[in-house]
């Protein structure tokens, strides 16, 4: 039986880290990136995992005109888009059938909040209009890399950039494509710091997931990217594969448009549906790279969940929220690209700031690095609409 | 491989397509840049407290998608995706006006949660208590076609027997603002408008939702066999045909299969060349249809094209008001859709009588 759908190359840029070996040694170091925010003019004194580079910076290291349309969210992407098909050996990118599924929630909205009333007074912004769609981040990442071909953009909300992953493993595992440029990039802004808070679930310093006085997530920002290859473009050209995709599931909750149903419904048939797909059981996963926001709602839910679906006997397992914070439809690349690592380390990160274990439930997260052997990886991710991914990676 | 049929649709457009027959009442309108939809009759479909925190969008899809599942007789899905390249504006832009007006303070959330791409299908998977797969795609002209992609190899592959496929737009208030300032919409100086033959820039913009029931089956309702959906993200205008034949060649079909092509010409002189190329050359003798003079111009309008061609093969006729030339085939068997925006997003689908 095939092992999945092979991955030959990751690109990131968190606030951990601008490439694959700053994450890792941050996540070994136990370093978090979570900040008092600096980019972004807000009245609200936020700690979030923000990228310490301006937007002016980002621009001039992929060198583009000072009359440039790129959203902060599209320059993320192309970088750790460049990066992955750097890391793939990738030179001829049409040479096979290749398709880039990418992910955003926020889209252009940074310049949009920056320019909605300036669009009124001067056209000197205008040009940004058409920077707003989701799809504009994907056409110029397509663009950077000389990609023709299928290029499409997936978002529900949290879990956006699991479903890209989903649908690229998809695609190649049925022969559509040769090969997909899989993964998500959203940017901070002043939309979704406002959006989390009025929910009341934004944490004024350091999120706590999984602890029994946990206040709710700190936002973050990155973009991370996966190339997925066929089986025959690894052996044709005797491809390094970092690690397999090998299960995958989608459901919803249809309980709330935000909130996760108490037993988390839509969290545990999106497991089973990956275990199903990959053919693994329970207990072949050796860690769980939880969705785990710090969210009241969330981490009782994701909780109750794993304990259905994997009993008394849940793995290890840590969020990485406490690093990078809540990423959007973004986490789902970075937590697959954590997890990649973990199989290749033999690694469990640790769940930071873990104090006091919930009431409701006995179990409770990974908090010290460990090291044992990992075959198989759980990741999941849970986003607004009930929507609920899961991911199955595997050693190579 | 399974195949893919068409079976039940509903469409909430700028003309009367719900509760009427294909087209029997249109309305062409060439003075305004932005159509106005007809709105269906809520009340039949949600309830009014329900309604009243629903944005249009959110009640147009729950419409259409109702009239899909009617018509279809299906009570269960294995999938619900849906295509929205804007997404719920109307929200998004009314939490960002608060948050812009009041400094960042005293704001509600309900905007908020409810701004994100994903809440039409979302809301119908809650209204129908589906807990299957339900994705979102977000890409511009080919939101649609990403979602009918995504449906066809369900079923193709057998992950799924019924899938419940939209395209979704609504226009918000500012975002049309924008895009009259950027040239995106028609100069309001450019009256009268027409989409075919215009010589101005721009197009006539509008919204709406387009649903389709999906299945592995065929039945008594069944409009027409899926058999092909393409996506390019950029083709010259000189690439067209050849991908085009190769699409048609990867069906077993020439041009000449081709009972009628369904283009989607806007009225943007700067791009519909893409349109006119392929109607002087490949489909001189190939009966035209268009349909953006009556859907106006948005994201997810390839979805009511669709919706026009299903209805041309489940008919067996071409309505005198979509025709773009005079041609007339005694079968309507195999039709090919084609559309594009501003030279991005392009996409064929190909539907066949069966």
């Amino acid at each position: 039986m095939s092992k999945g759908v092979a991955i030959t190359g990751m690109g990131i840029i968190s606030a951990i880290g601008n490439t694959v070996q700053e994450n890792y040694n941050a996540l070994i170091q136990g370093k978090t990136g979570i900040t008092p925010i600096e980019n972004i003019a807000t009245v609200h004194k936020v700690t979030v995992g923000e990228i310490k580079q301006t937007n002016q910076q980002l621009a001039e290291s992929l060198g583009l005109p000072a009359d440039n349309n790129y959203s902060r969210t599209a320059m993320l992407g192309v970088i750790a888009v460049k990066q992955a098909v750097e890391d793939a050996g990738i030179t001829n990118i049409n040479e096979y059938a290749t398709g880039l599924i990418s992910a955003t929630s926020v889209g252009g909205m940074d310049m949009t909040e920056r320019f909605f009333y300036d669009y009124f007074e001067s056209d000197e912004n205008h040009r940004y209009i058409h920077a707003h769609d989701a799809g504009d981040m994907s056409q110029k990442m397509a663009e950077h890399l000389g990609l023709k071909g299928m290029v499409t953009t997936i978002s529900t909300a949290c879990s956006s950039a699991a479903n890209a992953i989903m649908l690229g493993a998809r695609l190649i595992k049925s022969g559509r494509l040769d090969r997909v440029i899989v993964g998500g990039t959203d940017a901070l802004s002043k939309f979704t710091i406002n959006g989390f808070k009025t929910l009341m679930i934004f944490s004024d310093t350091y999120n706590t997931p999984f602890d029994n006085d946990r206040k709710g997530l700190n936002l973050g920002e990155a973009a991370a990217y996966l190339v997925l290859e066929s089986d025959a473009v690894v052996k044709a050209q005797n491809k390094k594969v970092l690690a397999y995709v090998s299960g995958y599931g989608n459901a919803n909750d249809a309980f709330h448009q935000t909130a996760s149903s108490e037993n988390g419904d839509g969290a545990y048939l999106a497991m089973q549906k990956a275990f199903k797909v990959s053919g693994l059981e329970p207990a072949d996963i050796d860690y769980i790279n939880a969705h785990g926001t710090a969210t009241p709602n969330n981490d009782l839910s994701e909780g109750r969940a794993l304990i259905r679906a994997f009993g008394n006997t849940v793995p290890d397992f840590s969020s990485t929220k406490p690093f990078t914070g809540h990423t959007l439809a973004a986490a789902a690349a970075i937590e697959a690209v954590y997890s990649v690592l973990a199989l290749q380390n033999n690694i469990v990160y640790p769940n930071l700031n873990f104090k006091t274990p919930m009431e409701e439930f006995a179990i409770v997260p990974q908090t010290v690095l460990k090291e044992k052997e990992i075959n198989h990886v759980l990741s999941n991710s849970f986003g607004f609409g009930g929507n609920c991914s899961t991911l199955l990676f595997s050693k190579s | 491989m399974k195949k893919c049929y068409i079976n039940g649709t509903g469409c909430v457009s700028a003309q009367k397509t719900v509760d009427t027959a294909f087209l029997e009442e249109i309305v062409i309108n060439d003075t305004h840049n932005v159509l106005e939809l007809a709105l269906p009759n809520y009340k039949d479909f949600i309830s009014p407290v329900a309604a009243r925190r629903m944005a249009k969008g959110v009640k147009n899809g729950i419409v259409a998608s109702a009239k899909a599942i009617q018509e279809a007789g299906v009570q269960y899905f294995d999938a619900i995706i849906t295509g929205t390249g804007m997404g719920c504006s109307v929200d998004s832009e009314k939490f960002l006006k608060a948050l812009l007006d009041n400094n960042e303070e005293f704001l509600t959330p309900t905007s908020f949660i409810q701004s994100t791409h994903n809440t039409v299908g979302a809301q119908i998977a809650l209204g129908l208590q589906c807990k299957a797969y339900n994705f979102t795609y977000v890409n511009g002209a080919v939101s649609f076609e990403s979602a009918l992609i995504d449906a066809k190899m369900q079923l193709e592959d057998e992950d799924a027997h019924t899938v419940l496929v939209g395209g979704i737009e609504e226009s918000a208030e500012n975002t049309l603002e924008f895009l009259k300032m950027s040239g995106a919409i028609k100069a309001t100086s450019d009256v009268p408008y027409k989409v075919l033959g215009s010589d101005t820039p721009g197009v006539v913009f509008s919204e709406g939702a387009t649903f389709f029931v999906l299945a592995d089956t065929q039945q008594e309702t069944t409009y027409a066999q899926l058999t092909d959906v393409a996506i390019y993200n950029l083709l010259e205008p000189d690439e067209v045909a050849a991908k085009l034949k190769a699409f048609l060649k990867n069906n077993n079909l020439t041009v000449n299969d081709l009972d009628a092509v369904v283009l989607g010409f806007n009225g943007d002189v700067n791009y519909d060349s893409y349109y006119t190329t392929l109607a002087n050359t490949l489909f001189n003798t190939t009966p035209q249809v268009y349909y953006k003079h009556l859907s106006g111009e948005f994201n997810t309008a390839s979805a009511f094209g669709l919706w026009v061609a299903s209805n041309v093969i489940k008919l067996q006729h071409i309505p005198q008001a979509i025709k773009v030339n005079n041609l007339d085939r005694p079968q309507y068997k195999n039709i090919l859709l084609y559309n594009q925006y501003r030279g991005q997003d392009h996409s064929f689908t190909l539907i066949s009588k069966c």
